[in-house]
């Protein structure tokens, strides 16, 4: 476990303003020179300062500021040759273990788990997911049975990002099956190095595996580890899940930062790539990565530091029918160079490698978009009943007992 | 070149001052503009609701919202422009608001006639630039109009809001004249326009007296501003119109019922309109970008412009369509409002030269060369 006390310079002192921000920074870079200092010491260092998500609160690795602030700091940092904490390791600790956490989780959680993850010394996946649950999620069959101060775990979890590297999970599973589904489940922080906890590589359709089985055979969670109270997970699960959303779909922040960027580079590249009715479409499809680009802004202003709405659900899905769209459209603008892949072997991927793959490789990863995080469909229905207000199905699931629903 | 960097920060969001000027335009045109009304005038000889323009120009000081206030206006921006025009596309009001209040209002700021400027802010005095509705602001007019001695001869068609318009601005090479439609050697044809609420004339000099106005900048350039910030605040006008067919549809569907149950509780439908609800969310913030660009002279205006136009144009159109479709039989009827939309919908994205025209200019501002046929 890692220290975890608390820099002095920001639990003491006067808050640091919005108006601040540029000299605490200024200050901060005088005493603690990225040149010189480890890396993990400096990102420890600037956790501790609040400068690691300025809205988070202090003590969290905040200074309670506007998220807008963010851009300040790290504008500042990255003049400064800071290094960063490599946010694409660290996907679901990021963009969903944090949120979650902040929300749901006890001071003495938040100050065990925040910092290392933040640092990317410890990485998180997300135990969500099972073979006969996914859409359906509320439906899964991983069993909670408490024991003493801890819980036992058993089940299977499915299409696990991450776990072959994850030090803990977000896990959720069953605490009660004689209650209707959404009722009887409760949330844990697994730490998958727990005897019982057993990782398998998933191969997926790119050849490689960047998600795995993960089988819980009698995995002992300490109640500590609980977030949320006993049979409330499902509420904890939707703050993830929302957050998961706004994650996923919320990417590109610079104008042509996302797949398009790739696109519209290889149509400058070469002449020879130009047709007619690529032409058409590239544009097309510009005018709409540019819209989802200030869509994706617009959500960031609303959001600033509170909740992620359903709005996210929003993004999520036009994010990933756009990525789809536009990777296919490389395929075609390349030709017959786009026959040609690269790699087939069953690896395990290194996280940023959308840049150093080949135009296929995006073309496949990008259909992973419309399913992760929840499908497509899911996210219409989201978007239509919970944003629109249109009634939802009929079904009889959320009544019935979870051990009496049809299996 | 403007790709690839990161822009500014920009306010995409509505303020509260904003908020509340869109209240107090909802109120008037809930009050004054229901869609039957706007039926029976687009069926009357009036081409507009003067009445309504009245209140919404005058009383409420809609009609210079974004001029200073030394000369009459609200010294707001035209950030809040692009809101009343959201509240007019949301309710089709068959007032010359985006003709007179933003086209002509820039075209005289910008050619500095100061007077001309003063009357339009009061709302008293509706103007009209002279130039075909689909004329894109980057493309140089065709002269069709000639000068012989202080008079005008010639014709312009398909001009859009200038039925009503007390004053007519006429861009003759890099002059500018000012004429009065009720001159003798004036004539103004109705044309039976796809979109009634947004009626088209067609203008006739013949030796028609004018008055050359003493500008501080030459019409072309005056034009080329005035019609990109047409097109910059019809996006706006645009995501009000598909908002409302958006929202009237979902009330629709919740009510209506078929086959024993709510017709908004089969997924087909939910999730054609969760789709249109991801595109009108982008039609805001990229009509909002817009808008700001314009109020604030950003140099990513033109961008700006072409992205709203061409991404706005085509969401009111999907929208209205949608409106029509999912309204079943009643949709299709000549009593149900929905065709008004659609026509206001379809008629909005050949206005200034509509978003094919607008994409393909746009790939010159991001340097997209175009496909040249030797290497095809
Ligand atoms: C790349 C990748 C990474 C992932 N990482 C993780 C992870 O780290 N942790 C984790 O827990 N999970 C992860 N997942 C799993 C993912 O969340 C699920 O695959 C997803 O929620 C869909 O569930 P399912 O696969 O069971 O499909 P199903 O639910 O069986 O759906 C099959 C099809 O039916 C459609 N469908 C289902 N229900 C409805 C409905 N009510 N209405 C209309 N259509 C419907 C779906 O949209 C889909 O098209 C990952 C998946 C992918 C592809």
């Amino acid at each position: 476990m890692t220290d975890t006390t608390t820099d002095a310079a920001v639990s003491a002192g006067d808050p640091v303003t919005e108006d601040g921000l540029p000299t605490y920074v200024a200050d901060f870079l005088n005493t603690h020179d990225p040149a010189t200092m480890p890396r993990i010491d400096f990102l420890r260092a600037r956790f501790d300062a609040g400068l690691a998500w300025v809205h988070y609160p202090i003590g969290c690795g905040g200074l309670g500021l506007d998220a807008a602030a963010q851009s300040i700091v790290d504008a500042a940092l990255e003049a400064a040759g800071a290094p960063d904490n490599a946010p694409h390791r660290n996907v679901i600790g990021l963009g969903m273990a944090a949120p979650t956490l902040l929300a749901h989780g006890t001071p003495e959680q938040q100050r065990q788990w925040l910092r290392p993850l933040w640092t990317g010394e410890e990485i998180w996946c997300q135990l969500f997911s099972e073979p006969a649950a996914g859409s359906d999620l509320a439906s899964l069959g991983t069993k909670a049975v408490p024991d003493g101060t801890d819980w036992v775990v058993n089940g299977q979890k499915v299409w696990t990002s991450l776990a072959h590297e994850a030090s803990w999970a977000l896990l959720i599973a069953r605490t009660d099956p004689t209650v209707p589904k959404h009722r009887g489940l409760t949330y844990f922080v697994c730490d998958m190095r727990s005897p019982g906890v057993d990782v398998r590589a998933l191969r997926q359709l790119t050849g490689e595996a960047e998600f795995n089985e993960v089988f819980l055979d009698n995995v002992r969670v300490p109640d500590d580890n609980r977030l949320g109270e006993v049979g409330a997970g499902w509420k904890v699960t939707q703050s993830t899940l929302m957050n998961e959303r706004v994650a996923i779909g919320a990417g590109a922040a610079p104008r042509e930062g996302g797949p398009i960027g790739f696109l519209a580079d290889l149509w400058r590249q070469d002449e020879t790539y130009r047709t007619i009715g690529s032409f058409d479409k590239l544009v097309q499809l510009w005018v709409e990565a540019e819209t989802m680009r200030l869509t994706t802004e617009r959500l960031r202003q609303q959001a600033v530091a509170g909740t992620p709405g359903p709005e996210g659900s929003g993004s999520k899905l036009a994010y990933s029918l756009l990525a789809q769209r536009v990777s296919s459209l490389e395929l075609d603008i390349l030709g017959e160079q786009g026959l040609r892949f690269d790699d087939w072997s069953f690896r395990r991927p290194n996280l940023d490698d959308e840049h150093n793959r080949p135009a296929g490789y995006r073309f496949l990863r990008t259909k992973g978009n419309s399913i992760e995080g929840g499908t497509s469909e899911i996210m219409r229905n989201i978007i239509s009943e919970r944003i629109l207000g249109l009634p939802s199905e009929s079904r009889t699931d959320t009544t019935t007992p979870w051990n009496e629903l049809p299996r | 070149m403007t790709t690839g960097i990161e822009r500014p920060p920009t306010d995409l969001l509505y303020s509260e001052q904003e908020e509340f000027l869109r209240e107090t335009v909802r109120d008037v045109l809930n009050k004054a503009c229901d869609w039957t009304s706007v039926l029976a005038l687009t069926e009357s000889e009036s081409a507009i609701d003067r009445a309504l323009w009245r209140t919404l120009a005058v009383e409420v000081g809609g009609a210079a919202l974004a001029l200073p206030d030394d000369i009459g206006g609200a010294g707001a921006t035209w950030r809040e422009t692009a809101v009343v025009l959201e509240e007019l596309g949301r309710s089709i009001a068959p007032v010359p608001y985006l003709g007179s209040a933003v086209v002509a209002t820039i075209y005289a700021q910008e050619i500095g006639a100061g007077d001309l400027l003063a009357n339009l802010a009061t709302g008293e005095t509706i103007a009209a630039v002279a130039v075909p509705a689909g004329a894109p602001w980057f493309r140089p007019l065709r002269q069709t109009v000639t000068v012989t001695d202080s008079t005008l001869t010639g014709t312009v068609a398909s001009v859009a809001d200038a039925a009503a318009a007390d004053i007519l601005l006429v861009p003759v090479g890099e002059d500018t004249y000012l004429v009065d439609p009720a001159a003798a050697g004036v004539r103004c044809t109705p044309v039976v326009s796809l979109d009634e609420t947004r009626p088209l004339v067609d203008i006739e000099f013949n030796a028609a007296p004018a008055q050359r106005l003493e500008g501080t900048r030459p019409a072309g350039d005056a034009t080329a501003a005035a019609l990109r910030a047409g097109t910059a605040l019809l996006a706006s006008e645009q995501l009000g119109l598909a908002e409302h067919c958006l929202t009237a549809t979902v009330e629709y569907l919740r009510v209506r019922r078929q086959f024993g149950r709510a017709l908004g509780s089969y997924q087909a439908l939910k999730h054609r309109l969760a789709d249109l609800w991801v595109q009108i969310n982008q039609a805001r913030a990229a009509a909002r970008y817009a808008a700001d660009c314009l109020a604030t002279g950003s140099d990513d205006l033109a961008v700006a412009t072409a992205v709203a136009h061409s991404w706005c144009s085509e969401v009111a159109l999907h929208a209205a369509e949608e409106y029509v479709q999912l309204h079943g039989g009643i949709g299709f009827t000549w009593e149900h409002p929905a065709h008004l939309y659609l026509k206001r919908a379809k008629s909005s994205t050949l206005m200034f030269g509509g978003p094919d025209v607008h994409r393909t200019h746009l790939t010159g501002l991001i340097d997209l060369p175009l496909p040249t046929l030797e290497n095809i």
